[in-house]
């Protein structure tokens, strides 16, 4: 099987119906996904496919057609690389705790960006419903996803 | 009471930490409390580079701070680092930091400090002096650990003095190389300044500063000189959490690694009695199935494949002797009311005689298990070869890690290594040693290779060591617009016992977190009498977040809005009346004015507050509710805290909304049930927590009046539960005794 995860061709060979989360984190070792439930309840295995958000621990890698885009190509290649908007503004407002899940929701917010450039604290809300944070960091989160909403506003010329 | 009658209330009881070393087989004396453990960091430290104390490792491309603390989320290794940062006069971005190894070097010397039965707010010489003692045992028990918001308080002066010896010793060495007075030299950002301004990097200085012996005493900043403290820091670990990059052990990844995963009897304590593995063999990626103590493991090419193999197992489970049912969990606390009597510590007055008439109100009030349920499942990476054993665990443990690794591998603690990675949330969870000493059989069955064994979100689950279920039983009166009189009688399983019992410590004495922040909190009420009853071992139970406090929070706080109310009075005014503690005092009026305590509030809303005392910081919040008609729902909350010293305002912020969040979510939604011995929840659908559009956001207001630094992890948690249940009771006149709340309601 071909699957093209953050820009990079890989020929895999595990069973059609193994979900997309473990092809990326045991085979190719792509970490920044996380496991967090198996069941799609929790958010933290989030990675676009073409730029949608999808949990990739219930995705079954057969039916991945499209390129994959994990945390780790969110800010293109090499250490150097420019952060992405919502990566930035998560640093700057100090959103992480232990950080499992912060992964999964930069990546829904991300996609969320992309689709809504202004959104509201109802549509944040809604838009990471299938999240969940132990740490309780969602305050911030919502401040972090409204400076980077400004700050890619600001980019725009 | 009396000083003296205190006094010789602990002897007589046998002070649970002192019994706990003793009973330990640990023979100690102050001439060996004095002697200092050996630099862990000495061991294997390359040509060129100094560790100058257990804290500071410089070579020549650096300046490493050990942060020997379990980072879990609560920043622990920015604060921690700097505090060496602070005093060595370095860039907090220009420092390495690591967890460093398990060393008993690292024991925690706070730990044990809040486990003596003298409240946070008595400052007599005798409170002070048994505080102090713990520090004996907290050293002979030599356990690094991480818990009971102590890292701060464990830290603050000796990372600081860590941080000025290591300066001493570079000035020493400068001064040397130059041949001048050291007194002559400062320090700055990484370099020894020389009086005509020549700059020498540390870096430079590691070589002859490590065959200089560093001071024992040296002096310190002052606080109005500090750079780094009392300021927010930018993390050492948010940009790796926000890229990816970040390493739980879950992540580590070796040459030549496996995955493992785990299948283990669901009926607690109980094993097995065999399993029919051969249709899980012949799955794809299955290399091996390895029979454990009370379960079984896969070892394969992939987690998935281990996972769906494990499943396909047809295992012969023994029954284990607690009750079938949590009707029958909970008929085992109600029966401990009758038994014999485990602690009274607070007994003021004479509360027989106050109730010869009857009480103007009784109840009781119960809490379910709770599972910790961190985001990331258990696991841990074991690698034995050549008889040495290799353990990458996020752990709350290390010394205990090293211990069992090696028991269970059948080698000298010499000869294994625990790597403590960054954790994805503990909570108190990875305290525990099942995850890793499952981890160390699985590698010691694979010799050779290291595998990562991962538990399932369902092993998790139902595995727990659970915080254990509780009950409240009270009886009141109140006159005059005041707490006449409260005979508060709680029963639960011992943390403790179930705890230091896994880890082969008898604890021995009442169990004081029964109790916790319910005996202790700072109210004068004329007659007032708090016991605690212990219920024979149900459940493995353990600390979770703020342990006793979790519950008495909830307990004690609901209790006291009732009196409040019975009497006739704004719970505010009613809990000022009756504070003995000015730092209380301060937390509850600062949250009383960000919350706009006593304006009025249309129908269908009510604010609730809650006040508790736990791990010495008086923590005080306000929740706001409005009753909808898809529910209740929260529409504001506020905290306000006193930390005696805040090191970093912005984090601990965070931690008491994270607390105060993982308190809300505990009482809405989460209870741990049973049903043929077994857990019924196993996955976050019936264990759910809140999602962000439940909560708003959270004030804080952080205070420094206290006369002691605290921590801050856990304070946050317990006013939780009460201040939202006494908001219910506002906004809707339903009193709720029970959690989790959506038993009884719906919320939006």
């Amino acid at each position: 099987m071909k699957l093209r995860v953050n820009g990079t061709d890989h020929e895999i060979d595990v069973a059609g119906d193994m979900p997309l989360l473990w092809v990326l984190r045991d085979e190719l070792h792509v970490t920044g996904p996380k496991y967090g439930c198996g069941i799609a309840m929790c958010g933290a295995c989030t990675v676009h496919i073409d730029g949608q958000p999808v949990r990739a621990c219930v995705v079954p890698v057969a039916a991945v057609t499209g390129e994959v885009t994990t945390i780790e190509g969110l800010s293109g290649p090499g250490i150097a690389a420019r952060l992405s908007a919502v990566q930035s503004a998560w640093i700057e407002h100090q959103v992480a705790q232990c950080g499992y899940c912060q992964p999964g929701l930069i990546m829904t917010a991300a996609a969320l960006l992309a689709a809504n450039p202004e959104p509201g604290d109802a549509e944040i809300d809604r838009a990471l419903a299938g999240h969940l944070c132990r740490c309780g960091t969602y305050p911030r989160i919502r401040r972090a996803i409204h400076a980077a909403a400004a700050s890619l506003a600001g980019d725009t010329p | 009471m009396s000083r003296a009658g205190r006094v010789g209330r602990v002897t007589r009881r046998a002070l649970l930490i002192g019994s706990v070393a003793v009973a330990g087989g640990v023979a100690f004396g102050v001439w060996r409390y004095r002697s200092p453990y050996a630099n862990p960091l000495l061991d294997g430290l390359k040509a060129g580079a100094a560790a100058l104390t257990p804290y500071v490792r410089i070579d020549g491309s650096g300046v490493t701070v050990i942060t020997p603390r379990a980072e879990m989320g609560q920043g622990v290794h920015t604060t921690l680092a700097a505090l060496v940062a602070e005093e060595l006069d370095v860039a907090l971005a220009e420092v390495r930091v690591e967890h460093g190894p398990a060393s008993k070097a690292y024991f925690n010397e706070a730990i044990l400090r809040e486990a003596v039965p003298f409240a946070a707010t008595d400052h007599s010489g005798s409170a002070r002096r048994f505080r102090g003692l713990t520090r004996v045992p907290a050293k002979f028990l030599g356990m690094q650990v991480t818990g009971g918001s102590s890292s701060v308080p464990d830290a603050y002066v000796k990372m600081r003095k860590a941080g000025a010896a290591a300066r001493e010793v570079l000035l020493a060495a400068a001064a040397a190389k130059l041949g001048v007075d050291k007194t002559s030299l400062r320090t700055e950002d990484g370099s020894v300044v020389a009086p005509s301004g020549d700059r020498i990097p540390y870096t430079e200085l590691a070589e002859s500063a490590a065959s200089i012996e560093p001071p024992n005493d040296p002096p310190l900043k002052p606080a109005a000189e500090w750079r780094l403290l009392g300021k927010a820091q930018a993390r050492v670990d948010m940009r790796p959490k926000c890229t990816g990059a970040a390493e739980y052990s879950i992540d580590v990844r070796l040459p030549g690694m496996r995955f493992a995963t785990v299948r283990m009897n669901p009926d607690l304590g109980a094993g097995l009695r065999g399993f029919d593995a051969s249709a899980a063999r012949r799955m794809p990626g299955v290399e091996r199935v390895v029979t454990l103590e009370r379960g079984v493991a896969v070892i394969a090419t992939n987690t998935w494949y281990a996972m769906k193999a494990a499943g396909e197992i047809d295992v012969d489970w023994e029954t284990a002797a607690h009750p079938r049912t949590t009707e029958a969990h909970f008929a085992a606390v109600e029966a401990a009311f009758d038994g014999a009597r485990d602690s009274r510590f607070r007994d003021d007055g004479d509360v027989d005689r106050a109730f010869i008439e009857g009480a103007d109100l009784d109840g009781e009030y119960r809490v379910p298990y709770l599972a910790h349920a961190t985001m990331e499942p258990l696991n841990a990476l074991a690698w034995f070869r050549d008889g040495k054993l290799d353990i990458w665990a996020g752990n709350q443990l290390p010394t205990q890690a090293l211990k069992d690794g090696a028991r269970i591998a059948g080698i000298d603690e010499s000869q294994v290594s625990v790597h403590t990675t960054w954790m994805g949330g503990g909570f108190g969870r990875r305290a525990e040693m099942d995850f890793i000493q499952s981890a160390v059989a699985v590698a010691v069955a694979a010799e050779g290779i290291p595998v990562l064994t991962t538990w399932s979100r369902e092993e998790d689950m139902t595995h727990d060591a659970y915080r254990p279920l509780a009950i409240a039983r009270f009886r009141a009166n109140v006159a005059d617009g005041r707490a006449a009189a409260l005979d508060l009688e709680l029963a639960a399983p011992s943390v403790f016992e179930s705890q230091f019992g896994r880890i082969g410590i008898p604890a021995v004495g009442p169990d004081i977190s029964i109790v916790q922040a319910a005996w202790d909190q700072p109210y004068a009420i004329p007659d007032c009498r708090v016991s605690g009853y212990r219920v024979p071992a149900l459940l493995p139970v353990s600390s979770w977040r703020s342990v006793g406090a979790s519950q008495n929070g909830f307990f004690h706080e609901c209790i006291v809005d009732e009196l409040a109310h019975a009497a006739g009075r704004d719970p505010l005014d009613f809990r000022l009346d009756m504070l003995t503690d000015e730092v209380s005092r301060g937390v509850i009026e600062a949250v009383a004015d960000m919350a706009d305590w006593g304006a009025p509030l249309p129908a269908g809303r009510g604010k609730g507050l809650a006040f508790v005392l736990s791990f010495g910081v008086p923590t005080a919040e306000v929740v706001e509710v409005v009753d909808t008609p898809n529910g209740i729902r929260i529409i504001s909350a506020w905290a306000a805290v006193d930390v005696g010293t805040a090191l970093d305002p912005r984090n601990i912020e965070a931690q008491v909304q994270s607390g105060m969040i993982f308190g809300l979510s505990a009482a809405i939604m989460s209870e741990i049930t049973l049903r043929d011995g077994r857990v019924e929840q196993s996955n976050f659908h019936n264990y759910n927590a809140l999602r962000i559009g439940q909560l708003p956001d959270i004030g804080v207001r952080i205070m420094e009046n206290g006369p002691e630094i605290r921590g801050i992890g856990e304070p946050g948690t317990p006013p939780a539960a009460a201040a939202l249940a006494n908001a219910i009771y506002a906004a809707t006149g339903q009193r709720i005794r029970e959690l989790p709340l959506n038993r009884v309601l719906r919320f939006a």
